[in-house]
C-alpha cells in the first residue's frame, strides 16, 4: 500500500459500486481487509460489465455449440470453421455511455476495443458493421449524438484500415438520452494460426506492449455498470481517447508477433485494463502472474497502482511470451515503434501479486477476481402495463385518408430510409474483398484464394422486444438469419449484443429473461450457435430505460461466392413472387409509429419452423440461379420491401404489383411480419421457380412483374398506391438525410 | 516489369496493391519497407493508400520526409516511375515531387463512394493505352482530397498538359455535382513535367476486377507496362 492510498472502509467500497455484502466477501476472501488497489481490482472485474454477474444465470440458455465453432463464449471473441484451413473470428460490442457522454471518442474507442478483440485471437479484422440507435431525429442533441458518433466510427474504422459493410440506424424516443452504439467485427485466421488469452507456462515472462498508459477511462467498466443521473456529462474524464494510427501499429506487430511463435498467450486491455488481463489470462490457464508496475509504460507522471491497473487507455496487449525468445518479441514491436516491456512473470500459485518499486499492493487469487466472481438471481415480474399494450388492436385505428402519402411518409420514417448518409463516410472496400457493399440485406466479403464468400448482418427490433421481448428476441434472430439467406448464404453464428435497462428492476430483468429465451429458441431450431457477445445493462437514465434492444450480429458462408444475391430488381420483365406466410401485423409496427406515433399491439410471431423453410426455398432458388433478387420484408412490410428492391440499386426500375387484401389495404402493404421474402424470377426461370418451391412445400405467390418507371400496388383489385420512382426515391434518400445534413 | 509497393506505419492499401500487382497482373512485386533507400531493382514505386503516421498533423506531412521518399528524386531521376493513390498522392504533394496540396474536403466529411474520371492527359506512360476524353470509373476513399494549386502553378499544370484525369459525369461532363470533394478545376491526378510520377486520389486497386465493381483501374497498369516495356525503357537492376 503506498502512503496516498486512502484508507479503505465499506463507505469507500460503496462508492466504487460495490455492495456491502460484496464487501464482506471480499474480506473473507483475503482474510482481511482489501488494500486500495485490491478493492479497485474487486470493484472492476464485479463489475456487471466483467461478471456477467445479474445475466450469467440467463445466458446458460443459449445454445454456443456445434461441430463448427472452434471457440464459444469466454474468450475475448468466437471463433467458427469456414474450411480450407481458415476460421473466422467474430464478437459485437456496446459503447454505449461512452457515446452519449462523448459521441466522437466514444464511438471510436468502441471500434478500437472490437478491434482489438478479433486480433487478439490472431485474426485480421476484415469488416466492421455497426447498430446504432438514437432518440427523437428532430431533436438538436439528436443531430448533435448522430454527427459524432458517426464521425468517430468512420475516423477509427477508415485510419486503421478496416471496411464497414452494414448496420443499421433507428429511432426512438426511449434513446433519446442513451444511445446506442454497437458495434461488430469479424476476422479472418488459419485454423492453426488461432491464439488464446491464456497464461500459459510457469516462469514465461509477461509483456506488456502498445501505447503507454494513462490516467484516460479510470473505472469505466464500473461506468458501463451503473445508470445515468443528471449530470452524466460530467463523467466525460472516464471515456477513453482512441489513436486508431497506433491501433494499426499494434495490429500489425501482433500479427508479426505472432508468427514468430513466440508468443503463448495474448489479451487486449480493454474494460478494466491491466486489471482484467492479469488475472483472467491466469485464470484460465489455472495459472498465477506477478506484476511490476514500475515497469509499465506511463504517459503521465505520478500515477498509483491503483491508477495504473485500471486505466483503460486504449491501444494496449498484454502478451505472454515463451521464456527465452523475448528478443523474437521485441525487435518485432521496435520495429513498428512501439513499447514491448516485460513487466513480469506467469506463476504456479493462483494469485494476482502486484508489485510498485518492489512492494507488493495487492495479492489476490485470480480465480476469486474471475470465475468466483458474485452471481445473482434476481426476481424477474411481467410488467403490469404490458397487458394494455398488447391488447391494443391498430384496427380499431381507420384506414389512412390517403395511403400514397402514407406510403411516401413510411419511405422518409428515418428508421426506413437511407443510410447512405452514413455509410458514405466509411471505407467499404479496404482489403477489397467487398463483395456487395452496404446498401443490401447483408455485407458480401470474398475469401480470397477460395471460391467462399462471408455474409454479415446485424438486426434487432427493439419495439417486438417491448411489446412481446420473447417473440422479439426469436425475431431478430430470425431477420438475422433471413438476411443472410437473401444473400444466398448459410447462418454460421451469432454474436449479439443485449442492450436493457437496469437488471435490478425485475420488469426489465423479466425482459431480459424472456429475450434470452426468445433468442435461445430461435437460435436452436435454425441450428445457429451463439459464440461471443456483450451484455450492456443500466442503459438508462433518471428512470428512463431504453426499449430492449438486443442486437444480433450473424455471419454466414457462400460455398460460391458467385452465388452472391443483393436486394434489387435487375430486369425488367422478371416475374415478382413473394415466398412465405400471410401472417402480419401492425402491432409494434413502423407504420403506426410513423402514421400514429404510437408503441403499442402485438408484432406477428414467429413459426420457426416455416422461418427455416423459407430460408431454405430462398436459398435453394438461389444456388440453382433461379432468382435475380432477394430481399427481406421487414419494417414497413410488404410495400417498403418493393419500394427498395425498386430503387435501392444502380439502377431505378419500377414494378407492378397485385396483391389479395388480408382486410384492409394498411394491413396489407404496411403489416410487418417473419418469414416472408421477395424475389424476383426470371422468365426463364419461372417454371423451375415454380416446381422448386412445390418441393420446398413452403406458401408462395407470384405478386407481379418488374418494370416500368412506376411502383403501383393494387390491393385486391383496386389500384391503392402508384407512384413515379422519382417520388418515391426522393422520400427514401432525403428522409434520414434531412434531418442530420 | 519490377513493382514496388512501399509500406509506411499507417498504410492500408499495400495489400490491395500487391494483390493487383502480383495476382491479378501477374507481374513481380515486393513490399519496400519506409526505411529502405535501396530501389536499384525496381520500376515502378507504388505511394498506397492508408494513413501514414495517422495523418495526424496533415495528410502524408510526415511520410513526405521519410527515407524512402527522400531516395524518390534520385530514383525517378534514373527512370523510375512513380505511382501515388490516394495517401501516396498526398506524399507526393507533401515532398514536392508533384505541385499543390490536397486539402480537406469541401463537405467536411470522409467519402467513399464510385467516381468517374475523365482523361485529359493520355500522353503519360499510364494512360497511353487510353484515349483522351475517354471515362473511367474508379472509387475514392478520403477525408482529404479536395485538390488546390496557386493560379500559376494551375497555368503550368495546363501549359504543360499535366492534368491527367478530372472528375467528371459517367457522360464524361465535367461539372460541379460530379466532383466528390470540391477539387479546383475538378482535378483528381496530376503528373509531373516528365509523366513519370502520377497521383491521383481514386483507388485503381480497387478497381481491378469486375468482382469488385469494375476493371478500370488495370488499364493504368496495362498502360505503364505495355509503354516501358515495348519502349524497352526498363530500368536494368
Amino acid at each position: 500500500m503506498t502512503a496516498a492510498d486512502p484508507k479503505v472502509t465499506l463507505d469507500l467500497a460503496l462508492a466504487h459500486g460495490l455492495t456491502a455484502e460484496e464487501y464482506d466477501r471480499i474480506i473473507r476472501i483475503l482474510g482481511r481487509e482489501p488494500t486500495y488497489t485490491e478493492l479497485g481490482l474487486f470493484s472492476a472485474l464485479w463489475s456487471e460489465h466483467c461478471a456477467y454477474k445479474h445475466s450469467k444465470v440467463f445466458l446458460r440458455l443459449l445454445p454456443t455449440k456445434a461441430p463448427h465453432v472452434l471457440q464459444g463464449p469466454g474468450e475475448n471473441a468466437g471463433i467458427v470453421d469456414l474450411g480450407d484451413g481458415w476460421a473466422l473470428v467474430l464478437k459485437m460490442e456496446s459503447h454505449n455511455h461512452p457515446s452519449f457522454i462523448e459521441p466522437f471518442q466514444g464511438a471510436a474507442t468502441g471500434v478500437g476495443g472490437i478491434l482489438r478483440d478479433i486480433f487478439t485471437m490472431g485474426a485480421r479484422p476484415i469488416a466492421t458493421l455497426d447498430s446504432l440507435r438514437f432518440g427523437d431525429p428532430e431533436d438538436a442533441k439528436t443531430r448533435y449524438l448522430i454527427g459524432g458518433v458517426v464521425s468517430g466510427i468512420s475516423w477509427y474504422n477508415n485510419c486503421f484500415g478496416v471496411p464497414n459493410v452494414g448496420g443499421e440506424v433507428a429511432f426512438a424516443p426511449e434513446y433519446q438520452r442513451n444511445p446506442l452504439v454497437n458495434v461488430m467485427c469479424v476476422g479472418l485466421v488459419q485454423t492453426d494460426r488461432i491464439f488464446r488469452a491464456r497464461a500459459e507456462g510457469v516462469g514465461n515472462p509477461v509483456f506488456y506492449v502498445g501505447a503507454k498508459t494513462g490516467r484516460d477511462g479510470i473505472h469505466g467498466a464500473t461506468m458501463a455498470s451503473a445508470v445515468f443521473e443528471e449530470g452524466a456529462e460530467e463523467r466525460r474524464p472516464t471515456v477513453q481517447v482512441g489513436d486508431p494510427f497506433t491501433e494499426k501499429l499494434l495490429l500489425e506487430a501482433c500479427l508479426e508477433a505472432m508468427a514468430t511463435g513466440a508468443v503463448v498467450g495474448i489479451q487486449d486491455m480493454g474494460a478494466a485494463g491491466l486489471a482484467c488481463c492479469s488475472s483472467e489470462m491466469p485464470a484460465r490457464a489455472g495459472t498465477g502472474m506477478e506484476v511490476e508496475l514500475s515497469r509499465v509504460p506511463r504517459r503521465e507522471t505520478g500515477m498509483t497502482p491503483y491508477e495504473i491497473m485500471l486505466s483503460e487507455s486504449q491501444e494496449r496487449m498484454l502478451l505472454v511470451v515463451a521464456r527465452g525468445r523475448e528478443e523474437e518479441v521485441k525487435k518485432v514491436f521496435a520495429k513498428w515503434d512501439l513499447d514491448a516491456v516485460e513487466i513480469g512473470r506467469v506463476t504456479g500459485d493462483g494469485i494476482l501479486r502486484v508489485s510498485m518499486d518492489g512492494q507488493v499492493v495487492a495479492e489476490v487469487p485470480v480465480r476469486a477476481l474471475t470465475e468466483e466472481a458474485p452471481v445473482y438471481e434476481k426476481p424477474t415480474a411481467r410488467p403490469g402495463w404490458l397487458d394494455a399494450l398488447q391488447a391494443f388492436d391498430p384496427l380499431t385505428l381507420p384506414e389512412p385518408p390517403d395511403y400514397e402519402a402514407a406510403f411516401l411518409r413510411l419511405l422518409a420514417s428515418p428508421t426506413i430510409a437511407s443510410k447512405q448518409w452514413v455509410y458514405r463516410q466509411y471505407d467499404q472496400q479496404v482489403g477489397t474483398n467487398t463483395l456487395v457493399l452496404p446498401g443490401s440485406d447483408a455485407g458480401v466479403l470474398r475469401i480470397k484464394g477460395t471460391p467462399k464468400a462471408i455474409v454479415v448482418t446485424t438486426d434487432g427490433n427493439a419495439r417486438y422486444v417491448f411489446l412481446d421481448p420473447y417473440q422479439g428476441g426469436a425475431l431478430a434472430v430470425a431477420e438475422a438469419a433471413r438476411n443472410l439467406a437473401c444473400s444466398g448464404a448459410r447462418p454460421l453464428a451469432v454474436t449479439d449484443c443485449l442492450n436493457f435497462g437496469s437488471p435490478e428492476r425485475p420488469e426489465i430483468l423479466w425482459q431480459f429473461a424472456e429475450a434470452i429465451r426468445g433468442l435461445a429458441d430461435a437460435c436452436r431450431q435454425l441450428e445457429i450457435p451463439v459464440v461471443s457477445g456483450n451484455v450492456s445493462f443500466y442503459n438508462e437514465t433518471e428512470g428512463q430505460a431504453i426499449l430492449p434492444t438486443p442486437v444480433i450480429g450473424m455471419a454466414g458462408l457462400l460455398e460460391d461466392a458467385g452465388w452472391r444475391t443483393t436486394q434489387w430488381f435487375k430486369e425488367a420483365g422478371d416475374r415478382i413472387a413473394l415466398i412465405g406466410p400471410d401472417a402480419v401485423s401492425l402491432g409494434g409496427s413502423e407504420y403506426l409509429a410513423t402514421s400514429g406515433r404510437q408503441l403499442a399491439g402485438r408484432p406477428a410471431p414467429v413459426d420457426l419452423r416455416l422461418e427455416r423453410d423459407v430460408q431454405a426455398a430462398c436459398r435453394a432458388a438461389i444456388e440453382a440461379g433461379l432468382v435475380s433478387s432477394a430481399h427481406d420484408a421487414a419494417e414497413g412490410g410488404l410495400a417498403v420491401a418493393l419500394a427498395e428492391a425498386c430503387i435501392s440499386g444502380p439502377e431505378a426500375v419500377g414494378a407492378e404489383i397485385e396483391v389479395e387484401s388480408l382486410g384492409r389495404a394498411d394491413l396489407t402493404l404496411f403489416g410487418e411480419g417473419p418469414s416472408r421474402i421477395l424475389v424476383s424470377v426470371p422468365p426463364r426461370a419461372q417454371r423451375h421457380f415454380e416446381s422448386l418451391m412445390g418441393e420446398c412445400q413452403v406458401p408462395w405467390r407470384f405478386i407481379g412483374t418488374v418494370g416500368g418507371g412506376r411502383l403501383t400496388l393494387k390491393v385486391g383489385g383496386s389500384v391503392v398506391v402508384s407512384l413515379s420512382l422519382d417520388q418515391i426515391a426522393h422520400a427514401w434518400r432525403t428522409g434520414f438525410e434531412r434531418h442530420v445534413a | 516489369m519490377r513493382f514496388g509497393v512501399v509500406i509506411f506505419p499507417g498504410t492500408w492499401s499495400d495489400c490491395d496493391f500487391h494483390y493487383v500487382i502480383g495476382e491479378v497482373l501477374r507481374q513481380p512485386v515486393k513490399y519496400v519497407w519506409h526505411r529502405d533507400t535501396d530501389l536499384g531493382d525496381l520500376d515502378c514505386l507504388i505511394l498506397p493508400g492508408g494513413f501514414s503516421y495517422g495523418d495526424y498533423l496533415r495528410a502524408g506531412a510526415i511520410a513526405g520526409r521519410s527515407p524512402v521518399v527522400e531516395a524518390l528524386p534520385d530514383f525517378v531521376a534514373r527512370g523510375g516511375h512513380v505511382l501515388g493513390s490516394c495517401n501516396g498522392f498526398q506524399i507526393l504533394c507533401e515532398a514536392g515531387m508533384l505541385p499543390g496540396a490536397l486539402m480537406r474536403n469541401e463537405c467536411l466529411q470522409y467519402r467513399c463512394q464510385s467516381t468517374h474520371l475523365f482523361v485529359e492527359n493520355a500522353d503519360t506512360p499510364f494512360t497511353r493505352g487510353l484515349r483522351p476524353g475517354q471515362v473511367l470509373k474508379m472509387p475514392i476513399s478520403h477525408g482529404e482530397g479536395k485538390y488546390y494549386a496557386d493560379a500559376e502553378t494551375l497555368r503550368t499544370l495546363k501549359a504543360r498538359n499535366r492534368i491527367v484525369f478530372r472528375y467528371c459525369t459517367e457522360a464524361g461532363d465535367v461539372t460541379k455535382d460530379a466532383n466528390p470533394n470540391g477539387s479546383i478545376e475538378n482535378i483528381a491526378g496530376i503528373v509531373n513535367d516528365a509523366g513519370t510520377v502520377l497521383g491521383l486520389m481514386p483507388h485503381p486497386e480497387r478497381a481491378a476486377e469486375s468482382a469488385m465493381g469494375g476493371t478500370d483501374g488495370l488499364l493504368l497498369f496495362h498502360s505503364l507496362i505495355g509503354s516501358l516495356v515495348e519502349d524497352g525503357s526498363v530500368l536494368k537492376g
